[in-house]
């Protein structure tokens, strides 16, 4: 039985200025949302506060402006520690999206630990962004990439974990909710197996930290990657929480300003983490957003915004289901998917469907392979079309969905 | 309804029976690519005349509407073209005889036919003198980057 949503959607609609918006004449139904989100008032409010107001460079200037911004961006990286459970907001580096954020474990890391022979796994329903750093990382250091499979229903094969875990593995590379399938991966089992075999595990929170609590310590990883502008923040920020020994222990990955303590002509030493990792002046106003989101999304609770996404889910879901010729990938238990929805129409190429939805629907899904080449061969689809829910979303938008499904249907003749 | 002007029935007439669709045993040229953003593919045949003229093309795919039926199109667009003819085909003839309202995303998808089909002719070198052998040429010019070709996209991925 699914507890009833505590969310007052209508109420918190209004928060978002997008979801107004008419798309070719009808109202907006976004369901993009794993792309990324739309943003609040508040997350606005604080990019144009901050611009209007407390602009000027972090941890250098005496001069009160600099005082602000100083607090107002180590504030937003607590905040951020705070919403992962990080033991401390030292340990939680600022960088450019969750992608920017695994390269600097692959550069920081992986380049310098990785030797001959040692072995990297990564299972195929990862983002290209947790796959191709350590294929990079991999070529540079000769260690070796392996894999884990899913079985049919769109689960990581936890029965061969044992077997891909050799002796010479260092590092896990783990999505924990599947951008594609929706699948919310069992983190902690999984941490616990790799760190027995002594593997690191590196975990991509893209999908996770949008839309259900994310407790890095319970977890058990090592590194946990996170993107702003898919949790209602702004483009241009992410983080990467990382233990506080390893990112010590880790070289830097851009060098300059901001990330050393001490320079001579010959050489430098490194400031401390987490500003050993900021080089240059950082996307200050878009972490102050980021902040701004983190609180939005607190107070409204990322125990309500996982149920709301649950119910959604399970609502397109049994939609979805009666409809002849849709066909949706991933598991059919809610409790174990993310609000991502994947499907193809027979008969109807996706990027069809996805026009013939913006165009007579206003109804905005994503349509192509999501930046999962291999898991879209292992399902053996060319591409499918994804729906993808979030906190703002409302029942009748999924309905919506489905009545442009069936109208495509129609227009194509299938 | 067909408020969508992307999809008017000659669209998706070409779409449901494409036109000379299928491979050729002996082709002249033959060329296949693959739109990465869409997954959509296009493979073309073509088989010249004794002057080098197109005597026949077939195209083999697997796609959206709009690849698919704007290879439908093009294949019926260049039947007698000679090859220098097919060079100085457009985007904006594909536009034109396509029809249809198309932004730029979209745009990929109609314009992959001819960047299959510019990649296949451009690599191709006419047999030297009468009566040598007219082998097929199996296309390996990298369509996203056809050089001289007149379509080219920047790539967006």
């Amino acid at each position: 039985m699914i507890e009833r949503t505590l969310l007052d959607v209508n109420a918190l609609r209004q928060d978002f200025p997008a979801l107004r918006r008419l798309v070719h004449g009808r109202p907006l139904v976004y369901l993009d949302n794993a792309a990324t989100s739309q943003k609040p008032e508040a997350v606005l409010r604080a990019l144009d506060e901050y611009y209007r107001e407390h602009n000027a460079n972090v941890h250098r200037g005496i001069h009160t402006l600099a005082e602000e911004a100083t607090a107002l961006y180590e504030g937003a990286r607590e905040k951020v520690a705070r919403f992962i459970n990080a033991p401390g907001p030292a340990e939680v580096v600022f960088t450019k999206s969750s992608t920017e954020a695994l390269n600097l474990v692959a550069y920081g890391w992986a380049y310098h630990n990785l030797r001959e022979g040692d072995e990297v796994v990564v299972t195929v329903m990862e983002h290209h962004s947790n796959l191709v750093p350590w294929q990079l990382a991999c070529r540079r250091t000769g260690a070796r990439l392996r894999h884990l499979d899913i079985d049919d229903e769109g689960y990581l094969r936890l029965d061969q974990l044992d077997e891909v875990l050799s002796p010479r593995t260092r590092l896990v590379a783990v999505t924990h909710v599947s951008n594609v399938l929706g699948t919310i991966n069992p983190v902690a089992e999984i941490t616990r197996r790799a760190r027995a075999a002594g593997a690191l595990v590196v975990v991509d929170g893209s999908q996770a930290a949008p839309q259900m609590p994310v407790d890095v310590q319970a977890l058990g990883c090592d590194f946990y990657a996170l993107t702003g502008h898919k949790m209602l923040g702004p483009t241009g920020v992410g983080a990467l929480w990382g233990r506080r020994a390893l990112l010590e222990a880790m070289e830097p990955f851009l060098g300059g300003g901001e990330m050393i303590k001490n320079v001579r002509l010959e050489d430098a030493e490194w400031n401390e983490v987490p500003h050993k990792f900021e080089a240059g002046t950082p996307n200050i106003a878009q972490a102050i957003g980021l902040g701004a989101a983190v609180d939005y999304l607190q107070a409204v609770g990322m125990d309500n915004v996982r149920v709301h996404e649950r119910e959604l889910t399970a609502h397109a879901l049994e939609a979805l289901a009666t409809v002849p010729g849709v066909t949706v990938y991933g598991p059919r238990e809610v409790e174990h998917r993310g609000g991502a929805v994947t499907f193809s129409v027979e008969g109807i190429h996706p990027h069809d469907l996805a026009t013939v939805l913006d165009q007579e629907f206003g109804v905005a899904i994503r349509a192509g392979h999501h930046c999962a080449q291999p898991l879209m061969n292992r399902l053996g689809v060319l591409a499918t079309a994804r729906a993808s829910f979030y906190l703002y979303n409302l029942p009748e938008e999924a309905d919506r969905l489905v009545e442009g499904i069936r109208q495509a249907q129609r227009l194509f003749g299938v | 309804m067909v408020r969508l002007d992307m999809y008017r029935e000659y669209i998706l007439d070409h779409y449901k029976q494409p036109h000379n669709f299928g491979t050729l045993d002996d082709p002249d040229i033959s060329h296949e690519d693959v739109n990465h953003l869409c997954g959509d593919e296009i493979r073309i045949d073509v088989k010249l005349d004794a002057e080098g003229r197109v005597a026949d093309v077939r195209f083999k795919g697997r796609g959206c509407a709009i690849s698919q039926a704007s290879a439908s199109i093009l294949t019926d667009t260049i039947k007698g073209m000679s090859l220098d003819e097919i060079k100085e085909l457009s985007k904006d003839d594909v536009v034109e005889y396509l029809g249809i309202p198309l932004g730029p995303v979209r745009l990929k998808c109609a314009l992959l036919s001819l960047q299959v089909l510019h990649a296949g002719v451009y690599a191709y070198a006419p047999p030297e003198g009468p009566g040598a052998a007219v082998s097929p040429r199996q296309g390996t010019a990298d369509t996203r980057h056809p050089g001289k070709g007149p379509v080219q996209q920047k790539a967006s991925e």
